[in-house]
């Protein structure tokens, strides 16, 4: 598991001074004119050479990102955008960055701005962290006093400048190009790609939306080399990652942990294990609520990295756990997810605008278990006919929670149904009562 | 969400002027923008009238007439400014009490007892449901949707302010102490520093505290 001085976040809980005084005696703005002296390109190869994926929860590969900017300006200006949105249920990683590091934040925008041929970048935090985004604020000021970022940032030649712009309290912000029309200020609905951002971005610039998280490491990732990074977690599966538990366990925290790491291990150490003991356990999510979840029998062996995730059908996601024990009613915590994703689907797709209220109904159902049991395959035809039918992911994201759901907890659903039929009579009672609205709210 | 009144049988102000105060705000929300792309302060604006609406009327609120206000500012179509408006949860289309109760039931909330501090909210404002303010017009109970900070669940999110690790009687002394016109300090509300394990930090312990 990861020691101290391997961290980068090391004023996580804001256990010291988060200003400026205190990120520079943490090693925030150490030399910053050094390292965009290194140039563009030198930049770009080390953040690939880290092996850095995506923070956000796709996963992708930040210097290549990085790479996919236009090289030389056609007279457009180049936007880095970063994606505060945080508002997968089960993440609260980023927040913690914005509160107690922003600097790290700065700095490291700084240079992946000038990586990028970037002079302004814009952050787009979501609209309930205001006193979040206060801290960026103040944090955004005395960078701007002490001649880090403006002109000549840090004495580097390069000039910079850095903007917070607020959502409102929309999830499909979190999604890239959602994100670009909110920020233009429009109503935020995915647009189509291509074109993509590099090439049409923000006011049909080049822009580049990286995660908060991903952003914020490169700073140390390029003082303490590629090489240093990616000796930490699993190939293709590199480095430190910020993390959370939240659920049933007994210390519901935030962390920061190498990947490649047992899952168990994680809820034992930093969870201070599963509520009434490891044999309590029902099922972890593993990384916000649109990866599916894993039962306890997986969570014995699995590591927490992207690739070892994905093998069991599920994703490291933004690695924000959601822990429940055997208490928890299982259908019900995923039926929650579906009211959730019904809630959030912005309305531009049909099959996720009628999709999700549909999923959320036949799931309310099974909650109670008015259903019959060959409703649960449609319910799993009507989520493969949402996902990939979609402008953004979010269709996705409605569907796979169902799907994990079917595919671990399937005896639960019946017997749901079955105890319903028994109490109600039991029989082939249509159960489904006239009436039932079947498109739309 | 809870049934509305539609938003043309709300009480609208017949006008509305920025005061100094948002002129002020107005000006730096500008300047974060090329100037050929006003629109970009929509979402800012609005937010601009709502704190101003508290601060002169005890209700943190976006009428109309200030909709239109924004579209003229940012030379747009009234239009465009009432879509954002709709879209967004954030906006409050029609008045609320000087206290917005917002209380997350995601699944983490959920799992750590958000049902508690619902019921909570409940007793302690008298109000029925969601989306309805109190008979003395102090809070107003909005359910919302992850709040982004489950490590803490569950979270009450009053106006700007998240208290955080709640239970049902906590919830009712923050109510208590509301209604008498305190603001108790937002965070845990139990013994935690932010998202740290309750009972002490597990990692960043011997990095030297030499600082703060």
């Amino acid at each position: 598991m990861l020691q101290d001085k391997d961290r980068i976040f090391t004023n996580l809980y804001g256990q010291n001074d988060w200003r400026l005084a205190g990120a520079r005696q943490r090693g925030d703005w150490d030399g910053t004119a050094e390292i965009l002296a290194r140039g563009r390109d030198a930049i770009v190869n080390e953040m690939k050479g880290s092996g850095l994926r995506g923070r956000g929860g796709a996963g992708f590969p930040t210097g290549v990102k990085w790479s996919f900017m236009p090289k030389n300006s056609d007279g457009r200006p180049h936007y880095l955008v970063i994606n505060g949105d945080e508002s997968e249920p089960g993440t609260c990683k980023d927040r913690e960055i914005l509160r107690h590091e922003p600097h790290k934040l700065i700095e490291s925008a700084l240079i992946a701005s000038f990586a990028m041929g970037a002079h302004a970048a814009y952050i787009y935090i979501r609209g309930e962290f205001f006193n979040e985004a206060r801290h960026l604020q103040i944090a955004i000021d005395e960078a701007y006093a002490a001649g880090l970022i403006g002109r000549n940032a840090a004495g580097s030649g390069w000039d910079f400048d850095f903007y917070i712009h607020r959502g409102a309290g929309a999830y499909i912000c979190g999604e890239e190009t959602a994100l670009l029309e909110s920020l233009e200020g429009k109503k935020g609905q995915p647009r189509m790609k291509p074109p993509f951002p590099a090439a049409m971005g923000l006011y049909g610039c080049p822009t580049t939306v990286n995660n908060v998280e991903s952003i914020a490491v490169s700073s140390t990732i390029l003082r303490r080399g590629a090489s240093w990074f990616s000796a930490l977690g699993r190939p293709n599966n590199a480095g430190t990652k910020l993390m959370a538990i939240s659920g049933h366990v007994n210390t519901p925290c935030v962390f920061e942990e190498e990947l490649g790491v047992p899952l168990k291990d994680i809820i034992e150490k930093h969870g201070g294990g599963v509520r009434g003991g490891w044999d309590n356990l029902l099922a972890v999510i593993p990384g916000g609520c649109s990866v599916p979840l894993l039962p306890a029998s997986v969570c014995e062996t699995v590591l927490m990295d992207y690739d070892s995730l994905r093998a069991e059908r599920s994703g490291l996601g933004t690695a924000c756990m959601i822990v429940m024990d055997k208490s928890t009613d299982i259908i019900k915590a995923i039926a929650r997810f579906s009211q959730f994703f019904k809630h959030e689907s912005c309305g531009q797709c049909t099959p996720c605008r009628e999709g999700t209220g549909w999923m959320m109904r036949v799931m309310n159902r099974m909650v109670e278990g008015r259903a019959e049991i060959e409703e649960i395959d449609m319910l799993e035809q009507v989520t493969r006919q949402v996902e990939g039918h979609t402008i953004c992911a979010l269709g996705d994201a409605a569907a796979w929670p169902i799907q994990g759901l079917i595919r671990h907890f399937r005896p639960v659903m019946e017997e749901r149904i079955m105890a319903y039929k028994a109490a109600h009579g039991g029989g082939r009672i249509t159960q489904v009562p006239l009436g039932i609205p079947v498109a739309a709210e | 969400m809870s049934a509305h009144s539609p938003i043309d049988q709300i009480e609208q102000p017949a006008t509305f002027a920025f005061d100094a105060e948002s002129e002020e705000q107005i000006a730096a929300i500008l300047a974060k923008y090329p100037p050929e792309r006003k629109a970009s302060g929509t979402l800012p604006l609005l937010y601009v009238v709502q704190k101003q609406m508290g601060r002169q009327t005890g209700s943190a609120w976006v009428p109309r007439v200030a909709m239109d206000e924004i579209a003229r500012r940012l030379e747009v179509a009234p239009i465009r400014v009432y879509e954002v408006a709709t879209f967004y949860l954030m906006f409050n289309t029609r008045p609320i009490g000087r206290y917005h109760l917002q209380v997350c039931t995601t699944t983490s909330c959920w799992l750590r007892g958000s049902d508690d501090v619902v019921a909570a909210c409940k007793k302690a404002t008298g109000i029925a449901g969601f989306g309805q303010s109190s008979a003395d017009g102090l809070f107003t109970l909005t359910e919302v949707e992850c709040l982004g900070a489950c490590a803490n669940a569950p979270i009450l999110q009053v106006d700007d302010d998240f208290y955080e690790d709640l239970d049902g009687p906590r919830t009712i002394e923050l109510i208590e102490a509301l209604r008498r016109g305190e603001r108790p300090t937002p965070g845990p509300t139990i013994d935690r520093v932010s998202s740290a394990p309750e009972g002490g930090r597990k990692t960043l312990t011997d990095s030297p505290a030499k600082q703060g």
